[in-house]
């Protein structure tokens, strides 16, 4: 192989590249950009200006709902975490052999189905006439139906539940590392169940909280279904915020501000999260 | 801590408990909206009044059954269309990324591995939203200089395709890319050695090699695809794919013919699945 044949090759590989990000994804947020940054001052005309940011900022609304969104996904992040752990160490350290693999995939199964299908589930257990409510009305423990969606708790809930699997899965394969002889040695040196957890599992299974953590927490303040469906008009989710600008109310300028805004909050967190924790964002995302 | 560790009963127990809680959690909403397809009462809801399977079948109003549902066929036709199209798309473009990233040096690479992965950082909402701007942009732009309308840039199917192939395409060059960095490369030089060409080598070597990644990937990229709803809804036009449809029904309040066509993807994804894990084997 010569060098201008290895260079040919080279441009040939890179132009699908260059097309595919430049035209699909770098060009479109740039225009999005200039567009968040004008404003209309009569039909057809329009000067460039910062009023759109300067309209989220003057209207608690828009800013609460966003402060809502971000504070109620990391919530959403440290509860998955709290409640995929205990499973995460079951899977990679209690069980073995056939067990293990049918219970880690049992784990994946929400993943192959639509995230639509998994919520209209929720829907159906959940709403006024739905299963629980039904079943808790034939056991007698309560008079009359009661509603368990739009509210908050369940919209948690329903996060948690599309978000598992993504914390799961690095969990699972951090703990598998683990080296089993280091946890029986430090029960052998009389460490306490809790100790051990401290010293030795927690701090050896961070990468995997790390990854998990942050994939979990931009899929949750991206998310659009769940938040919607379960938490209908009262939910307050920045992605309903910005559906509305966009497809209800036509308001493309401040749509594009708060898409830009929502970037932004996303970022500066995933990049607190990453340099808190010395990893890089190629290490985290291109694993899960 | 470990099995080999003695515990006590107790401790033993209520772990035990919890993890079966836990797969209840994750389990129940899919057998709920699997068993109500079949239940014969016009909502998806208790009490139960006998098995039917009128939903799939039925080609009568009030209970009009999945086979004979107009809208929802047809959003599985376009489903199926776009996924088909994503799915090519996304394997050609991936595996051409991945030979990029994993044979070549060039300047700002590291940068450009980071702009590889950035469409899994915006959310989904955002990509739609952006390339929807982009394209309006693109057709006001065409329109006032050249006067022509441009249909095909406006909301529709060739933006939804664009939209999932945008992002999907990262995913296909990350699978292809683990398979193709385990590649032995004394493979290559001993067919060049033997005189073979360029395209000869990739045609009968590493393509091979590559192909069980390739099929993952496009499995992956056809789920995805199909499954698709945050980049979609913004993109979308007259043509509504099966997500979009099912969202219109949910929102009104349907029959369980939802249910019908839930179980239909939950079949669907299964068979994918296992048609996946054969071409892991494969290996």
């Amino acid at each position: 192989m010569n060098s201008s044949q290895t260079r040919l090759t080279l441009i040939l590989l890179l132009s699908p590249f260059l097309l595919w990000l430049g035209l699909l994804v770098i060009i479109p947020h740039i225009d999005m950009f200039f567009l968040s940054i004008r404003e209309k001052v009569a039909p057809r005309t329009y000067e460039t200006s910062l009023a759109n940011y300067a309209e989220f900022f003057t209207e608690p609304f828009y800013w609460n709902t966003l402060a809502r969104t971000a504070f109620m996904s990391i919530l959403a992040t440290v509860l998955t975490l709290i409640i995929a752990f205990p499973v995460a160490y079951y899977i990679a350290k209690m069980l073995r052999g056939k067990t293990k693999s049918i219970l880690f995939l049992l784990c994946l199964l929400p993943f192959w189905v639509s995230e639509l299908v998994r919520t209209f589930g929720w829907m159906i257990l959940l709403r006024e006439t739905g299963v629980i409510s039904s079943s808790l009305q034939w056991l007698g423990l309560i008079d009359g139906p009661i509603e368990f969606l739009y509210n908050d708790v369940t919209v948690m809930m329903g996060l948690i539940y599309t978000s598992m699997l993504f914390m799961v899965v690095p969990l699972v394969s951090t703990l598998d590392s683990l080296d089993d002889s280091l946890i029986e040695a430090g029960y052998d040196l009389g460490g306490s169940k809790l100790s051990i957890l401290k010293e030795i599992v927690i701090p050896h299974s961070m990468p995997g909280i790390i990854s998990g953590c942050i994939v979990v927490f931009m899929l949750t303040l991206g998310n659009y279904l769940t938040p919607i469906l379960l938490g209908g008009k009262s939910s307050m989710w920045f992605t309903g915020q910005i559906y509305t600008q966009f497809i209800t109310r036509f308001n493309w300028e401040l749509g594009a501000a708060f898409c830009f805004l929502l970037l932004i909050v996303s970022s500066t967190i995933v990049w607190l999260g990453l340099k808190l924790s010395g990893q890089t964002l190629a290490s985290t995302v291109a694993k899960s | 801590m470990l099995p080999t560790i003695p515990r006590s009963n107790r401790y033993n127990w209520s772990y035990q408990l919890y993890i079966f809680l836990f797969f209840v959690y994750l389990i129940a909403p899919l057998v709920v909206v699997a068993s109500f397809a079949f239940n014969d009462s016009l909502f998806p809801s208790l009490p139960w009044k006998g098995f039917t399977w009128d939903w799939f079948i039925n080609d009568t109003q009030p209970k009009l059954g999945l086979f004979h549902d107009r809208s929802l066929m047809n959003g599985i036709g376009v489903s199926f269309f776009v996924a088909c199209c994503v799915t090519g798309l996304s394997i050609a473009i991936g595996t051409s990324n991945a030979f990029l990233f994993e044979r070549y040096e060039f300047r700002f690479k590291q940068f450009a591995y980071i702009l590889l992965l950035l469409p899994l950082v915006i959310p989904g909402v955002i990509l739609g939203i952006s390339i929807l701007v982009f394209s309006n942009t693109l057709a006001n732009g065409v329109e006032d200089h050249i006067g022509w309308d441009l249909e095909f840039l406006r909301p529709g199917l060739l933006l939804v395709v664009l939209g999932q192939f945008a992002f999907i395409t990262t995913i296909a060059t990350l699978v292809i890319s683990a398979r193709l960095k385990k590649f032995d490369r004394s493979l290559e030089e001993a067919a060049y050695n033997l005189g073979a060409s360029r395209f000869e080598v990739l045609r009968t070597i590493t393509l091979p090699y590559l192909r069980p990644a390739m099929l993952g990937a496009g499995v992956v990229a056809f789920l995805m695809s199909f499954e698709n709803f945050n980049t979609t809804l913004m993109l979308v036009g007259s043509d509504a794919p099966l997500t979009i449809a099912m969202y219109d029904r949910l929102k009104e309040g349907s029959t369980p013919v939802l249910n019908a066509v839930s179980l239909f993807l939950m079949l669907g994804s299964a068979l994918l699945a296992l048609i996946s894990i054969l071409v892991q084997k494969e290996k």
